[in-house]
């Protein structure tokens, strides 16, 4: 399996078109900006040709560019949020492997049925520190999508992370999880053996890990398919990722019985990383280069390297039983719920 | 998190537990059955041994002794920290279940006797949101859960439920991991943890505590997996197999350590509790 090229992908956003052979896929919320980018791209090309100069023009362009991209941006809905985190070129495990470790030896197989794509292990360097980097990949083009499955998880990845986990427990490795996954797999093969069970497995013995586990969110956050490598010390999302107990779309085949109302219910579903954080659900958000990740892939990966690395040097000054027992505290606090008899109708916890 | 399309339509016939009337038909053999003869024989179908689907007062006064159940943390309410809104607001649906059930919420908790051996309990109502587990229900069995850590009682936890409750979103989800934490902390204190499947068990709450029993045991033929059929069904467009996801396949798969008649539940888990406690 190769890490998915990167190469041809240049930082700023607007020279972006120019240096890919792939067109750049366009969401429908970013056609008005697709349409600037297309300007700016036929400009450019005039002024290769002729000799004439429009470099106001194009300075004109790029600022109502960058401002539109801003606007959008930073007003994005929750179902908008979700296109964002499910965009065909948004940066993938394998890609953010290959942006931020300095070394990394994949480790293969549950050693009780099989190796599962979708959940990539592995040793990894990272800046500084040595660690169990643990991921969920989704694969980049066709092949490699079904080969991963789409990054929906079969009961022997979760086992193959929980194994890893155990390893890096035992040689004092940190964890390193990266989630990207529209969740668990549901077929036959995964409940007969074990869906439900490898997740719960994993949840518990990851409460009580001795070793410090960081979790991020880099695309899709679905429900135990996520939380099943997603226990840990800090939990953090990168800033146009999803996380929800369901994705939009199952949510309202259940209760509308069509898909028509999942852009509604991306909205009750309160799944976006400025919500989350309200809630105590993530810790912290790794803020995305303007006009997300899949802009440019470089600074988003820049980005998640400077948390880890600084929120794994944070774990590693405190002792372990205080990490485990703080991990502890931090799942035991979630969830809001009123209580009656103390303190009158306070809330519980939040 | 998949849940049975459990909240409407047609599973509701099964789920309201046993109509008013004389007499009721038994959903599996389709027999005309006499309805106090069902009733003495704790909901059970006497010709095919259906296990007719039980609300969670009736499961508590079917398994501990007599006036042995004492209710705990019924002071924990549900609130709508989402502000939900589906078809209906979550804060109307949390009232409408309330009024219809009495209760505050999807479980209830508390301690029993079964044949004189005192223990913890946590039985989950179906009738309730299909017995989903909202922050609520995650709160309350983590509270027992603690509770038998720190009592050093055996813990039973009746589990029958759709999964983690979409209202809450996020919120549910963790509760997973919450109580999934919190049997980690009561398995290192030796407590004992039995986990009861009845019919459904799916989604989050199979992908949590359920799953987590020292020991595992099942009514017949009880709905148990992850996703539900209905989900599977959407993904893969595969007819599935005969008994897919019952207590039977889950047995054979290795994943539910023995199937228990409702009749013998009592006598079984007091077995448990005398081989398991010093």
């Amino acid at each position: 399996m190769t890490i998915a090229a990167l190469d041809g992908i240049q930082s700023t956003p607007i020279l972006r078109e120019t240096g890919r052979s792939t067109p750049h896929h366009v969401l429908e919320f970013e056609k008005p900006l697709a349409k600037l980018e297309q300007q700016l791209h036929d400009l450019e090309a005039l002024q290769g040709q002729k000799q004439f100069d429009y470099t106001k023009e194009l300075r004109q362009i790029r600022t109502n560019y960058t401002a539109l991209l801003r606007k959008t941006y930073d007003n994005l809905s929750a179902w908008e949020t979700v296109q964002v985190a499910r965009h065909p070129q948004r940066p993938l495990f394998c890609d953010y492997v290959g942006m931020i470790c300095r070394e990394f030896r994949e480790i293969h197989g549950d050693r009780l049925y099989g190796d599962d794509l979708a959940i990539r292990c592995g040793l990894a360097r990272l800046g500084t520190h040595k660690v169990m980097l643990i991921g969920h990949h989704k694969g980049r083009d066709t092949k490699e999508r079904v080969a991963c499955n789409f990054g929906l998880a079969h009961p022997e990845g979760y086992r193959k992370a929980l194994r890893c986990m155990k390893l890096a427990e035992k040689f004092g490795l940190p964890v390193v999880s990266l989630i990207d996954t529209p969740g668990a797999y549901p077929g036959i093969g995964a409940e007969e053996r074990g869906q439900a069970e490898s997740i719960a497995r994993n949840m518990m013995e990851m409460s009580r890990l001795r070793t410090p586990i960081l979790a991020v969110v880099l695309g899709e956050g679905g429900s135990g398919g996520a939380l099943g490598i997603g226990v840990a010390d800090r939990v953090a999302m990168m800033e146009f990722a999803w996380y929800s107990v369901i994705s939009p779309e199952a949510c309202s085949a259940i209760l509308f019985k069509s898909n028509e109302g999942a852009a509604q219910l991306a909205e009750s579903l309160k799944l976006t990383s400025k919500h989350l954080l309200k809630f105590g659900v993530v810790d912290s958000v790794v803020p995305e280069p303007l006009g997300g990740a899949h802009r440019d892939p470089r600074t988003a990966a820049h980005n998640l390297e400077q948390f880890i690395t600084k929120a794994l040097r944070d774990l590693k000054r405190c002792k372990i039983e205080n990490v485990v027992a703080r991990r502890y505290e931090k799942f035991r606090n979630l969830g809001v719920v009123i209580e009656t008899t103390k303190r009158g109708m306070a809330k519980a916890a939040s | 998190m998949s849940q049975l399309p459990s909240q409407d339509a047609a599973p509701a016939k099964r789920t309201e537990g046993i109509p008013e009337g004389l007499w009721l038909r038994c959903p599996d053999c389709g027999d005309m059955l006499f309805r106090k003869v069902v009733e003495e024989s704790l909901h059970v179908c006497p010709h095919c041994q259906y296990h007719f689907r039980i609300g969670a007062r009736l499961r508590i006064e079917h398994l501990v002794d007599p006036g042995s159940f004492e209710e705990m943390f019924n002071d924990i309410l549900p609130t709508d920290p989402m502000d939900f809104v589906d078809r209906k607001t979550y804060a109307d649906r949390l009232e409408s279940e309330q009024a219809k059930t009495g209760d505050p919420d999807a479980v209830v908790c508390g301690k029993a006797f079964i044949k004189g051996r005192p223990m913890m309990l946590a039985v989950m109502n179906p009738d309730f949101m299909m017995g989903s587990m909202g922050s609520v229900v995650g709160e309350k069995i983590t509270r027992t859960i603690e509770k038998a850590a720190v009592d050093n009682l055996p813990l039973l936890i009746v589990s029958c439920s759709g999964g983690a409750r979409m209202q809450e979103s996020t919120l549910s989800l963790m509760q997973m991991a919450k109580t999934s934490a919190a049997l980690a902390r009561l398995d290192e204190q030796g407590g004992l943890f039995i986990s009861l499947l009845a019919d459904p068990t799916t989604g989050g709450v199979t992908a949590s505590f359920a799953m987590l029993g020292d020991f595992i045991l099942a009514e017949p033929k009880a709905l148990i997996g992850f996703a539900g059929p209905r989900t599977i069904w959407n993904t893969i467009k595969v007819e599935l197999p005969e008994g897919f996801q019952r207590s039977e396949f889950l047995q054979e798969h290795g994943f539910v350590d023995f199937i228990v008649h409702r009749k013998d539940l009592r006598s079984e888990i007091a077995r448990l509790v005398d081989f398991c406690v010093k």
